[in-house]
C-alpha cells in the first residue's frame, strides 16, 4: 500500500470537514464536520505511525481522541447554552461580535 | 547547639499554625486559640534554646585561650574583624553567627539565597517577640472571648509572629523585606479587626499607607545594599554579614561613601515610617482602633521594633554612611531626637489611655533611633528590650482597664478614675510598668535609658543628651498624669458610660460584638452571658487569664534591667555583635548622669503630681491663656501633621495640582495648538489658493475619501458571523499552502 | 497486498461518500449516522494498518459515546429533522472552492513529498507495545489528557446546568 493513499484519503475527508464547518447553519452539525477533521488527522497519525513502524502514531491518535470526546461535550454544553439563551442553534444568529 | 541551627522551625511554626487554625479553628474546641498558643509555646521553647545556645558559644569564646581558628583566618586576610576593647587591652575574640541557607532563586549568575542569621542580635529579638506574643495570646483568649472573628484574629496572630520572627532570622536584607512587608501586612489586617466601623478601617488604611511611604526608600535601600556588598566583596548579594563585613571595613575595601549614605538613607526612610519616627509618626496613635493584645504586640514586640531592628542588623551601614564616629549631628540622631520630644509632648493632651501610650512609645522608639544615632547600639538595643516588657506590661494593663473596669472605653476622663480600690492587680503590675518606663531606679528602663543618655554624652552628642533628659522629664510627668486619671480620685465610670459611650468612637465596640453574637452562635451565649454580667456589675479586677501575663511582664519589667547593670554587663557581653562589625565605644557607667537622669524623672514626677493630686500651679491655664490655649490646641490637633498630610498634601495634589495641570492643559498647550493651527492657517491660506487647491487637494482628498471607503468596506467584513471567519482562515491557510508549495 | 487495496478502496470510497453526506445531508439525524459510517471507515483503515488498539478505540469512544452524544445535543436543541429550507448558508459556493482548493493543495503537497512511498507493513502492532510505550514515554501527557478530561467534564457540567 502506498503512503499516499491513506493521506490523500484523510485530506478528502479533512476537505469535507471544513466545507461543513464553513457552510452548515446548524451549530451541531458544525460540530460533527469538526469531529470529520478530527477523524481525517487520526488517519494522518496512524498511517505515519504504521509507515515509522512505531507506536508513536497510536498513542498520539489515542490523544487526540481523547481530546476530541472532551471538545465535543464542551461543545455541546456551549451549543445547550446558545440554544437556551438565543432559542435557536443557528449560528448565523450569533452576531453579537458584528462590526 | 541544635537549637541555632534549626532556628528556622521558630518562624515556621507559627506559619504552620496560621494556616491549621484558618482551616481547622472553627472547629476545634476553644475555637483555634490553642493551636496558636501551641505554636507560639514551641517557638518560644525554641528561642530559649537558641538564645541559651548562643550564650554559652559566646562564653566558649571567651574562655577560649590562644588563637581562636577564626580570628587566625580573619587575621590572614588582613581585616580587623574582632572587635578590642582598650580599657582591657586584649583582643576580644571574634563570635561568628551562625548562618544557614538554601539558594532560593537563581538568575544570570545573581543567587538570592533564604536562610537565617543566628547571633546575640536574633536570639534576643526571638526571645522578646515568643515570649510577648505568647503572653498576648494567652491574654487574648480572655480579653478576645466572644469576639465574632476569633479564630480569624488567633489565625493572624500568628502569622504576625511568624512574619516578624522570619524577619528576626533572616540572613539577607531581601528576606528580611520579605518579612517586613509581611508584618505591615498583619498588622493591617489587625488594626481594622472591626474593620464594620470606618475608625477602625481608615485607621488600618493609614497605618499601611503611611508605612507604606517609608517602604519606598527602604526598598531603594534594600537594592543599595546588593551593590554595597558588590562593592566590597566583588561580588554582589544581600547577604546581611556581607554588607555589615563591607560597611564596616568601606574605608579598606573601597566602597565608596557616597553609595553608603545613601543606602543609610534609604534605610533610615523605612525605619522612620515602619518605626513611628517624625515625621511619618502619624499612623501609631491611630493604630489603636485594634484590639488592645494587639497594640501591645504592634507596639512591644513587633512591627514597630522592627525599624530599630533593621537599624540595629545593619548598623554598620549606617555607622560609616552617616560617619557617626565623628560626632555632631547626623539624620538619625536628628529624627530621633525630634521624635523624643513630639512623642512625649503630644501624650500630655490625650484623653485616651491608649493613645497615652502610643505617643508614649512613638517617643521611646524616638530614644532607640536617636541612640543608634549617637553610636551607642548597645543602649539602643538594650532599651528596645527592656521597653518591650514595660510597654507590653502597660498595654495589656490599660486593655484590662477597659476589659474589667470602664465598660470598654479608654477614656480617661471620661470613664476610669479611682480603679486602683477595684482593680490593685492592674493597678500593681501598671504602677510597676510606669515606674519603669519613667526611669526609676533599678527598674528596666532607668538602665537602658541611662545608658543611652550616657554614652550620647560620651560620644560628643551633647545636643542629644540634653534631648533625652527633657523627654525623661516629660516621659516621668505625662506617665504621672495618666495614673492619676485612671487610678486616682473617683470612679467616673458609673452607670452613664452605657448612655454615653454608646456612639462614642473610644468605645470598643466589644459589647455589641458580644450582643451581635447572641443572635448567631447559640453555644457561646453561656460564656456570654457570664461575661456580661460581670462587665455590668462595675469595675472589678480581672481573671487570671489577665492578670498572669501582666505579673509575668512586671516581673521582667522590674528585674531584666540589672542584665545591664554596672558591673554586670552580661547584655553587651552576649549580645553584641563581633563579627564584622565596627569598634564602638562604651561609657562607663556615671553616678552623676544616672543621678541626674533620676532626678530629672522625679522632678517630672513631683511636677505633675502637684499639678493634679495638689491642684498647684496654674490650673484650667489653657482656658484663660490665649498662647497656652493656643498651645494646646496645637498639639491636640497632633501639630496638624495629620492636617498637612490630608489635606494639604493630598488636596492638593487633588486639587490645585489636578486643577493647574488641566489649566495648563486647556490654556498653555491648547494655546500652543491653536496659534501653531493659526499660523499654519495664515500661512496655508497663501498656500491653499495656488498649490492645494489644485494640485494637493485632490490627492488629500482622494486619500480621505479612499481611507473613508476603505474603512467601510473592511467593516463589512465583520460580519459578526463565525462561519465566515472561519472561511477567512481556511483560505488565508489554502494561499499560504500555495505559497510555500510555490517557493519550495 | 492487492485484497488489501482492494478493501481500502471500497472503504475509502464508503467513507468519503458518507463524509459529503455528513456535510449535505437536510437530516441532522441523517448526518449523525453518516458520520458513523464515516468513523467505522476509519477504524477499519487502521486495522489495514495493523493498528488495531487504536481502530477499537475509535469503535468504543466515537461510535460508541461520541456519536450518542450528538444524538442527545440533537434532540435537546429540537434540531429541524425534515426541514424545509436547506440547512447551509450562503457560504456555500465559496466554501466549496475553498475546500477543493485546499484538499487540492494537500494533495498536490503530498505527492510532492512522499510520491510512492510504500508502507512496509510488519506484524500487526499489540496491545501491550502502545500501553507500555503509552505508561513509559508517554506518561506524563496521558495524566494531562485525564486532567483535561476532568477539566472539560467539570465545563460541560457547569456550562450545560440550569441555575
Amino acid at each position: 500500500m502506498l503512503l499516499n493513499q491513506f493521506l490523500i484519503l484523510s485530506a478528502v475527508l479533512f476537505g469535507c470537514g471544513i466545507y461543513g464547518v464553513l457552510t452548515r447553519k446548524h451549530t451541531v452539525l458544525v460540530l460533527m464536520s469538526v469531529e470529520l477533521m478530527l477523524a481525517a488527522v487520526n488517519i494522518n497519525l496512524v498511517a505515519f505511525g504504521a509507515y515509522n513502524g512505531n507506536v508513536a502514531g497510536q498513542v498520539f491518535a489515542l490523544f487526540v481522541l481523547t481530546i476530541a470526546a472532551a471538545e465535543v461535550g464542551v461543545g455541546l454544553a456551549i451549543v445547550l447554552l446558545i440554544y437556551r439563551n438565543l432559542r435557536s442553534a443557528d449560528l448565523d444568529d450569533v452576531d453579537v461580535m458584528k462590526g | 547547639m541544635g537549637f541555632m541551627e534549626n532556628a528556622w522551625l521558630v518562624p515556621l511554626i507559627p506559619a504552620v499554625s496560621f494556616v491549621l487554625i484558618l482551616l481547622f479553628g472553627k472547629r476545634m474546641p476553644k475555637q483555634g486559640s490553642e493551636l496558636g498558643i501551641l505554636a507560639v509555646g514551641s517557638s518560644f521553647v525554641l528561642s530559649v534554646g537558641a538564645a541559651i545556645g548562643w550564650i554559652n558559644r559566646v562564653n566558649d569564646a571567651e574562655s577560649a585561650e590562644g588563637e581562636h581558628a577564626l580570628g587566625m583566618v580573619f587575621r590572614a586576610m588582613g581585616r580587623s574583624v574582632g572587635r578590642f576593647s582598650q580599657e582591657e587591652g586584649h583582643a576580644v575574640l571574634p563570635v561568628e553567627p551562625i548562618t544557614r541557607s538554601i539558594t532560593w532563586l537563581q538568575s544570570g549568575g545573581i543567587k538570592l539565597s533564604a536562610g537565617i542569621q543566628i547571633d546575640g542580635l536574633a536570639v534576643m529579638m526571638m526571645f522578646v517577640v515568643t515570649l510577648i506574643s505568647l503572653l498576648v495570646h494567652i491574654y487574648s483568649t480572655e480579653y478576645m472571648r466572644g469576639d465574632r472573628r476569633y479564630t480569624h484574629f488567633f489565625a493572624t496572630l500568628s502569622l504576625f509572629t511568624a512574619s516578624m520572627l522570619l524577619l528576626v532570622v533572616s540572613d539577607n536584607t531581601l528576606q528580611l523585606l520579605v518579612g517586613w512587608e509581611l508584618v505591615g501586612l498583619c498588622s493591617f489586617i489587625l488594626i481594622g479587626h472591626w474593620w464594620e466601623d470606618k475608625p477602625n478601617s481608615d485607621a488600618a488604611v493609614k497605618a499601611f499607607l503611611t508605612t507604606r511611604t517609608g517602604d519606598i526608600g527602604l526598598l531603594c535601600g534594600v537594592i543599595m545594599t546588593f551593590f554595597v556588598v558588590q562593592a566590597g566583596t566583588g561580588e554582589g548579594s544581600f547577604n546581611i554579614v556581607a554588607l555589615n563585613d563591607s560597611a564596616a571595613n568601606a574605608g579598606e575595601l573601597g566602597v565608596s561613601h557616597t553609595l553608603l549614605l545613601w543606602t543609610a538613607v534609604g534605610l533610615l526612610a523605612g525605619i522612620i515610617g515602619k518605626s513611628g519616627q517624625f515625621p511619618l509618626h502619624t499612623w501609631l496613635p491611630d493604630a489603636m482602633a485594634g484590639p488592645t493584645p494587639v497594640s501591645a504586640l504592634i507596639h512591644a514586640a513587633t512591627m514597630v521594633v522592627a525599624g530599630v531592628y533593621l537599624g540595629a542588623r545593619v548598623f554598620p551601614v549606617f555607622y560609616e554612611g552617616f560617619s557617626i564616629a565623628d560626632g555632631g549631628v547626623n539624620p538619625m540622631a536628628l529624627v530621633g531626637g525630634i521624635t523624643v520630644i513630639i512623642g512625649a509632648l503630644l501624650a500630655f493632651v490625650q484623653d485616651d489611655i491608649k493613645k497615652v501610650l502610643a505617643y508614649s512609645t512613638v517617643s521611646q522608639l524616638g530614644y532607640m533611633v536617636l541612640a543608634l544615632g549617637v553610636g551607642a547600639w548597645v543602649a539602643a538595643i538594650f532599651h528596645l528590650f527592656t521597653h518591650a516588657f514595660f510597654k507590653a506590661n502597660l498595654f495589656l494593663g490599660a486593655g484590662s482597664v477597659s476589659h474589667s473596669g470602664s465598660h470598654h472605653s479608654f477614656d480617661m476622663k471620661k470613664d476610669m478614675g479611682g480603679l486602683r480600690k477595684y482593680m490593685p492587680q492592674t493597678f500593681w503590675t501598671f504602677m510597676i510598668g510606669t515606674a519603669a518606663l519613667a526611669g526609676i531606679p533599678p527598674l528596666a528602663g532607668f538602665w537602658s535609658k541611662d545608658e543611652i543618655l550616657v554614652n550620647a554624652g560620651e560620644n560628643d552628642f551633647q545636643v542629644f543628651l540634653i534631648v533625652g533628659m527633657v523627654g525623661a522629664l516629660l516621659t516621668a510627668a505625662y506617665m504621672t498624669r495618666c495614673i492619676y486619671y485612671t487610678f486616682f480620685g473617683e470612679y467616673r465610670g458609673g452607670d452613664h458610660a452605657h448612655a454615653d459611650g454608646a456612639g462614642d468612637e473610644l468605645v470598643e465596640h466589644h459589647l455589641a460584638e458580644v450582643q451581635d453574637e447572641h443572635a448567631h452562635a447559640p453555644v457561646a451565649v453561656a460564656t456570654h452571658d457570664a461575661h456580661d454580667d460581670h462587665a455590668h456589675a462595675g469595675p472589678h479586677e480581672s481573671n487570671w487569664l489577665i492578670t498572669g501575663p501582666l505579673w509575668v511582664l512586671s516581673a521582667f519589667s522590674l528585674g531584666i534591667g540589672l542584665l545591664n547593670a554596672p558591673g554586670i554587663e552580661k547584655f553587651t557581653e552576649w549580645f553584641e555583635p563581633r563579627f564584622a562589625f565596627p569598634d564602638l565605644p562604651h561609657a562607663e557607667f556615671s553616678v552623676a548622669w544616672a543621678s541626674a537622669a533620676v532626678v530629672t524623672g522625679l522632678i517630672g514626677i513631683g511636677l505633675s503630681y502637684a499639678y493634679y493630686w495638689r491642684g498647684l500651679g496654674p490650673q484650667r491655664l489653657s482656658e484663660r491663656n490665649s498662647l497656652a490655649r493656643a498651645g494646646k490646641t496645637f498639639l491636640v490637633n497632633k501639630y496638624y501633621l495629620d492636617y498637612l498630610y490630608e489635606n494639604v498634601i493630598v488636596a492638593f495634589i487633588k486639587g490645585p495640582l489636578a486643577n493647574a495641570a488641566y489649566w495648563f492643559n486647556q490654556h498653555v498647550i491648547d494655546n500652543v495648538l491653536n496659534y501653531t493651527g493659526r499660523g499654519a492657517m495664515t500661512a496655508g491660506h497663501v498656500v491653499y489658493d495656488y498649490i492645494d487647491q489644485k494640485g494637493v487637494d485632490g490627492v488629500v482628498n482622494g486619500i480621505g475619501i479612499s481611507t473613508d471607503e476603505a474603512g467601510s468596506a473592511v467593516r463589512e467584513i465583520q460580519t459578526g458571523r463565525l462561519q465566515f471567519y472561519a472561511f477567512m482562515l481556511v483560505l488565508a491557510l489554502g494561499v499560504f499552502a500555495l505559497a510555500l508549495w510555490i517557493a519550495a | 497486498m492487492v485484497a488489501q487495496n482492494v478493501a481500502f478502496g471500497i472503504i475509502a470510497a464508503a467513507m468519503i461518500a458518507s463524509a459529503i453526506g455528513v456535510v449535505t445531508t437536510k437530516n441532522v439525524v441523517h448526518a449523525a449516522l453518516f458520520l458513523v459510517v464515516v468513523l467505522a471507515g476509519g477504524a477499519g483503515q487502521f486495522i489495514l494498518l495493523g493498528q488495531e488498539f487504536v481502530a477499537w478505540v475509535q469503535v468504543l469512544v466515537y461510535i460508541g459515546a461520541v456519536i450518542v452524544l450528538f444524538l442527545f445535543g440533537i434532540m435537546l436543541t429540537r434540531a429541524p429533522m425534515h426541514p424545509r429550507e436547506s440547512l447551509d448558508n450562503d457560504l456555500k459556493w465559496p466554501g466549496l472552492v475553498v475546500s477543493v482548493f485546499l484538499v487540492g493543495i494537500l494533495s498536490a503537497l503530498m505527492i510532492d513529498a512522499f510520491d510512492d512511498t510504500e508502507i512496509e507493513l510488519e506484524a500487526p502492532t499489540r496491545t501491550a507495545e502502545v500501553s507500555s510505550e503509552l505508561f513509559r514515554t508517554y506518561i506524563i501527557p496521558f495524566e494531562v489528557v485525564g486532567i483535561l478530561l476532568l477539566a472539560a467534564l467539570i465545563g460541560a457540567v457547569v456550562l450545560a446546568r440550569k441555575d
